[in-house]
């Protein structure tokens, strides 16, 4: 359906002749400034592969005039960051963490440091604020597991608690029901008599004298005989009214059968040094800073 | 006019036409594939990096499945803030083995490349079981099922066969052991812990999903959650090898 | 034609061929069935048996329904069309339009409020996103594609569709692809690689369909009375091979067993990642692209009743568009573990490519030009114009996100999600609509229920788009600096759960914006249905299968 001659009457512009449909096409050249745009997009491209790595080759490829890599660059990014921290950082690796609070500069940027590295790294266990959950302890209170003293904390940090890692707390809680220590019964008993010493109400007709007995035989090595706990063990204070797993009667009953056992990771290798101590020195605030 | 003419040919003729585009959609995707398999540079050259132990492989296809890359990037970009917030700038080589790669195009949820032992098989089960109980504000949805699904490896073997079919090195040894090993590996102080660990260096035998009685699809996702990202030793690895 | 009437009636060879095909296919489905490795498999072969059995009753009753003699190539020297297919794939593009919005939406909401999840495996969000993807661009976009291609290339083409069963064996079996695909993300079968997530099952069938899809649209355009191949079909031609090479790249796979859903890609790690952005792109490029640039070529001129802009611009931006976009893969993986000269060319040649884009937004507008004034009366026009208008927004963001350091921001972020819906709200949704408003009237010789509520379509769901699209541009944005924000001692300032959590006020706009957008739809369907199902008592305002002059 060529017809070579017409002529769009709107545009005065010539059409190619062909008819598709009904649909005709105008021969419009092409706009100068879109073409001259498509120009410049190329040429600049041109440039871009002259001056950045562009063009495989057979056995390695075009590298471009200024040597740019990603890796490097991050590396050197990297780098203007620790020079920028680097003299706040000298001083804190070179201070020992209980001095730190003496000087105001130094225990701001370790605050700062320890806060940024806490809510990205120990917020998923602890909570943003350090408020913990069940199973994974607040550091807010002054209560605390294996030791409140900025050292304590560093080293429970650095090596963590039943991580794995060689100098990681180990101690862990028998599991008197599971590995048939204790009967179920003498376990709900055991239970009540924590209950009992924590100030909470005990199931009507347990024989807290039998609860005593047990107690005494095979809890107080770790929970001391009067359940205030033992810190070289890990193990809580039972009469504190903190709980670490729920205080009701269930959850102490789910503790002593089975026991939890709840991991700490280790940070050591993960975060550097500086990091850990300033950590320490930021959790040790939160908790308002066991001696 | 007497260019514009020449086009004609392809307009007349749809056989030149399809000839046509074939060929002009064919050369950026030859330019740019084909050297990446036989540039040495692109896949560093570094220690560690090795196949997933057969439980770790199951549980990468329970990820697959679940499509968790619809959150979660698995590629740490050569990028300061990333550096600094999750570890070592991803290589090439720890990859590539991954059938598909998982490195994702959204971060819905932070990135995991390197999440591999930085929490305790504990949190992930509370996290997978119901994230709110751990991470209050979260948007990532509960996986209870997991935990309370029996995994299945019945077929283990066929899965390793055809990774090596397609270059991954699983040794005949490792897909006869396949089935011993998925029940190694998520058993705690299990006896054939030590072979796993000839096999499959770095590997850690252990009960992930907190039940020793059953092995689940937890321990399987579990176990590859805490793989990823721990194979290669970046206090040894030296940052001015594999610019590229 | 006449010697036909005489012809004893005989099954045809495609029709027995066919038969024999399905009738082979569903043995197997029923062996595979029975020993598939998991029930979720099972279903799948089930599925196949039955829907191969069903293909084969209706060949045969189609058989015997159908006149002795091949329907006519022409009627009183017009082309006889072959509209049925065409039909069908509207009326499917329009149902899976609105699946796919709902979806859309649905995840929008889970991400807005978690507890929509209800902790239950098939709903959950990491299975409900790639269905939400799969039936918005292969279930709703390819419908369209598969009707606009059948329609425009018989009548650009002056020619009966080729093929008697083929037209109608690809828009069931692509239909009947979707159906597997879909059920399969919500059962947990997803080979996990974006944009082709089908398991290799499903991938071989789609590989069959698209192979006939070709065969059926070449033959009509060798079966052609005109003498040139007009603009829209060497776009929908591009769009076709270029899917079928991108398809076959990158879903390469092995399966487990013959007995299994499950399959391991063949390329791995860095390489999986470079042929999988260079499909994912180029689905983008060809089939988001070309394919809805081929619809805008017809329609466009056609409503408007004005020749197309330029012939020149057509033939440079439509082969420097399929030469370049096949390079620009690689700015998906901007500092990753790919190689930096390909991240180099992903990018240098995604700067190229906006001019070439460009040149498609200008032949739609300026073919607009002694005709604007018809967009005050037309809403359907309009619509094709307003979608023109977004094209030319979204290729102009994506060369923009191609730049490394810009990339370094948006990768990841929520940015990257503005862009993408700014191109499938606005480009390929509304060019569509006005493809579909244009299409069920011809088709169905009916004059359209209601143009009054194409408007409203339109003005509701542009402000859902805006409402969208501004929403994800603020959260991506604020997520990307969240990200790389210092406090002044050098610290990261925000941990990710916060960015979290400042990103819920924009996912509820964004939520918002997409029931807008859906309840335009909604209209759409509405308005639709009224117009086909209205008694045919005045004539049609278009003669629809009028064939050309
Ligand atoms: C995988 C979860 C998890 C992560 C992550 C985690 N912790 Fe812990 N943390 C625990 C658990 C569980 C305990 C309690 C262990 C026990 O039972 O003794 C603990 C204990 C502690 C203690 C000792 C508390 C006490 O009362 O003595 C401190 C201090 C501590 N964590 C600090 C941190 C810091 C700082 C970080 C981040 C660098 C961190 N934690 C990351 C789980 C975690
Ligand atoms: C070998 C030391 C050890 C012995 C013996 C021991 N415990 Fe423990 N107990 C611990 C440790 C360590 C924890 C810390 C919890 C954890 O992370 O496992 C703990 C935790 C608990 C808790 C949970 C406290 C909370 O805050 O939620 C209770 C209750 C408890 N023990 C009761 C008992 C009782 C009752 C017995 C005796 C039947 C007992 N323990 C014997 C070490 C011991
Ligand atoms: C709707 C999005 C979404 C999906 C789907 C999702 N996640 Fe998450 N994920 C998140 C978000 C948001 C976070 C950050 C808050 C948190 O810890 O819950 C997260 C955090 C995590 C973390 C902790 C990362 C860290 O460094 O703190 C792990 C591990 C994880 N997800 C694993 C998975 C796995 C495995 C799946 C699939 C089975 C999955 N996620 C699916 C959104 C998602
Ligand atoms: C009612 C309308 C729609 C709503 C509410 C909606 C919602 C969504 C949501 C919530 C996501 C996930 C985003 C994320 O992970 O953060 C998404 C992703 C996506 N949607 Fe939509 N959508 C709609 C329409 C469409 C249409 C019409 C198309 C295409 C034609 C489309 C294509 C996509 C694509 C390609 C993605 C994946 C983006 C990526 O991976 O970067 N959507 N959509
Ligand atoms: C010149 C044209 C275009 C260029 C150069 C371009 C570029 C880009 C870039 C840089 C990204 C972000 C990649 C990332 O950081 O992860 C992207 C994502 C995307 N774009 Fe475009 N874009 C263009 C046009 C379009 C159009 C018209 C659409 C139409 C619908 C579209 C759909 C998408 C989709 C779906 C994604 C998300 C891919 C994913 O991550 O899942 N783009 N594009
Ligand atoms: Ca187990
Ligand atoms: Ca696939
Ligand atoms: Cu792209």
């Amino acid at each position: 359906m060529a017809d070579k001659t017409h002529v769009d009457a709107v545009t005065g512009t010539a059409t190619t002749g062909h008819v598709w449909d009904g649909i005709r096409e105008l021969n419009t050249p092409l706009p100068r400034w879109w073409l001259w745009l498509f120009y410049i997009t190329i040429v600049w491209a041109v440039g871009y592969w002259i001056v950045y790595p562009a063009w495989p080759l057979v056995t390695a490829f075009t590298t471009g005039t200024f040597g740019w890599a990603s890796r490097s660059a991050v590396v050197t990014d990297l780098n203007e960051l620790k020079t920028l921290r680097a003299p706040m950082t000298t001083k804190l690796a070179a201070t020992a963490l209980a001095d730190i609070k003496s000087d105001q500069a130094l225990a701001d940027f370790a605050y700062a440091q320890g806060r940024s590295a806490f809510r990205e790294n120990c917020g998923p266990c602890h909570g943003a604020g350090g408020g913990g959950a069940k199973g994974y302890p607040n550091l807010n209170d002054n209560d605390w597991l294996w030791g409140g003293t900025l050292e304590q904390i560093r080293q429970t940090i650095e090596f963590g608690v039943r991580s794995g890692h060689a100098k990681a707390h180990e101690s862990q809680m028998p599991a008197f029901g599971r590995d048939g220590m204790l009967k179920s019964d003498e376990i709900v008993t055991v239970a009540n008599y924590v209950r009992a010493i924590a100030n909470l109400a005990t199931r009507r007709g347990t024989d807290l004298a039998a609860g005593k007995k047990l107690y005494a035989d095979n809890c107080a090595v770790c929970h001391g005989a009067e359940g205030k706990g033992n810190k070289e063990l890990g193990a809580p204070d039972l009469t504190d009214g903190i709980w670490l797993f729920g205080s009701d009667e269930a959850s102490i009953i789910e503790v002593i059968t089975n026991s939890r056992g709840g991991v700490m990771p280790a940070w050591a290798g993960r975060l550097d040094p500086e990091t850990i101590k300033a950590l320490a020195y930021y959790v040790h605030t939160l908790g308002g800073g066991e001696k | 006019m007497s260019l514009w003419h020449k086009h004609a040919i392809f307009e007349k003729n749809s056989i030149v036409l399809v000839i046509g585009v074939l060929v002009v959609i064919a050369i950026g995707g030859l330019v740019e594939i084909t050297p990446l398999f036989y540039l040495k540079s692109t896949i560093e050259k570094v220690d560690g990096v090795r196949p997933y132990t057969p439980l770790e492989l199951a549980g990468r296809n329970i990820y697959v499945r679940e499509g968790c890359y619809n959150c979660h990037s698995q590629m740490i970009r050569a990028l300061r803030d990333e550096v600094e917030r999750y570890g070592h700038y991803s290589l090439a080589a720890e990859s590539m083995y991954d059938r598909p790669f998982q490195w994702g195009s959204k971060r819905t949820g932070p990135d995991l490349a390197r999440i591999g032992a930085k929490y305790s098989d504990e949190w992930h089960r509370d996290h997978l079981r119901a994230p709110k109980s751990v991470v209050p504000t979260t948007v990532m949805p509960a996986y209870p099922w997991l935990e309370a699904t029996e995994l299945d490896f019945a077929h283990i073997e066929d899965e390793l066969k055809v990774n090596a079919a397609l270059g991954v090195p699983y040794s005949p040894e490792m897909i006869r052991e396949a089935r011993a090993d998925v029940k190694a590996q998520a058993t705690t102080d299990a006896p054939d812990a030590a072979a796993l660990l000839k096999r499959y260096p770095r590997s850690q035998a252990r009960d992930y999903d907190g039940n020793p009685a059953r092995i689940t699809e937890a321990d399987a996702l579990i176990a590859y959650l805490q793989v990823l990202g721990t194979l290669v030793d970046f206090k040894l690895y030296d940052d001015k090898a594999n610019i590229r | 034609m006449a010697q036909a009437t005489v012809a004893p009636k005989s099954m045809t060879f495609g029709e027995g061929g066919t038969a024999i095909a399905f009738t082979v296919l569903a043995l197997l489905s029923i062996v595979v069935a029975a020993k598939a490795y998991t029930p979720e498999y099972g279903f799948h072969a089930y599925l196949f048996a039955a829907g191969s059995v069903a293909a084969v009753f209706a060949l045969f009753n189609r058989y015997f329904d159908r006149p002795a003699a091949p329907a006519p190539l022409v009627i009183d020297g017009k082309p006889n069309y072959n509209m049925g297919p065409v039909k069908f794939a509207t009326v499917m593009a329009v149902f899976w339009g609105i699946a796919g919005f709902t979806v859309g939406l649905y995840a929008a909401l889970e991400l807005a409020f978690p507890v929509l999840n209800f902790d239950l495996p098939w709903i959950s969000f990491g299975r409900i996103r790639p269905l939400h993807t799969s039936a918005v661009i292969f279930a709703f976009g390819g419908n369209v594609l598969i009707a606009t291609s059948f329609y425009v290339v018989q009548r650009t083409c002056r020619a009966r569709m080729v093929g008697d069963i083929a037209p109608w064996f690809v828009v069931l079996g692509y239909n009947f692809f979707i159906v597997i695909a879909g059920t399969g993300y919500l059962l947990g079968i997803t080979q996990a690689k974006e944009y082709a997530e089908p398991e290799w099952y499903a991938d071989l069938w789609l590989t069959v369909v698209w192979v006939v899809y070709l065969l059926v649209f070449l033959g009509t355009l060798m079966r052609r009375t005109e003498p040139h191949i007009y603009v829209a079909n060497w776009f929908y031609l591009a769009f076709i091979l270029t899917i079928a090479v991108l398809h076959l790249g990158n879903n390469a796979a092995i399966p487990v067993s013959l007995f299994s859903s499950k399959s391991y890609i063949v390329w791995a790690g860095v390489q999986d990642a470079m042929v999988q952005w260079w499909y994912g792109h180029n689905a983008v490029g060809f089939f988001l692209t070309a394919g809805f640039l081929a619809i805008m070529y017809y329609f466009i001129p056609k409503r408007a009743e004005r020749p197309v802009y330029s012939y020149r611009l057509s033939i440079i931006h439509f082969w420097a568009l399929i030469f370049l976009y096949i390079w620009a893969g690689p700015h998906h993986l901007h500092y990753t573990a790919l190689p930096d000269w390909a991240q180099t060319l992903g990018m240098t040649f995604s700067i190229m490519l906006w001019m070439p884009s460009w040149g498609g937004m200008i032949n739609g507008m300026m073919t607009l030009s002694g005709a604007w004034d018809k967009l005050r009366t037309d809403p359907v026009l309009r619509m094709m114009v307003v979608s023109v208008a977004f094209y030319g927004m979204a290729t102009f963001e994506g060369p923009l996100m191609s730049v490394k350091a810009v990339n370094s921001l948006s990768h990841y972020t929520d940015w990257t999600i503005g862009h993408v819906h700014s191109g499938a709200l606005g480009w390929v949704g509304y060019v569509s609509f006005g493809a579909i408003y244009c299409l069920v009237p011809w088709l169905w010789n009916r004059p359209l229920y209601s143009v009054k509520l194409v408007n409203w379509h339109f003005w509701i769901s542009t402000i859902g788009i805006v409402l969208y699209i501004t929403a994800m541009w603020v959260s991506g944005i604020l997520q990307g600096l969240m990200w790389r924000a210092y406090t002044a001692l050098g610290f990261l300032e925000y941990s990710f759960i916060e960015t979290v959590e400042a990103m819920h006020p924009f996912y509820v706009i964004r939520a918002l914006g997409g029931a807008l957008f859906l309840a335009g739809a909604l209209l759409m369907a509405w308005n639709l249905w009224q117009t086909v199902n209205a008694r045919q008592a005045e004539p049609a305002a278009t003669p629809a299968l009028v064939p050309a002059e």
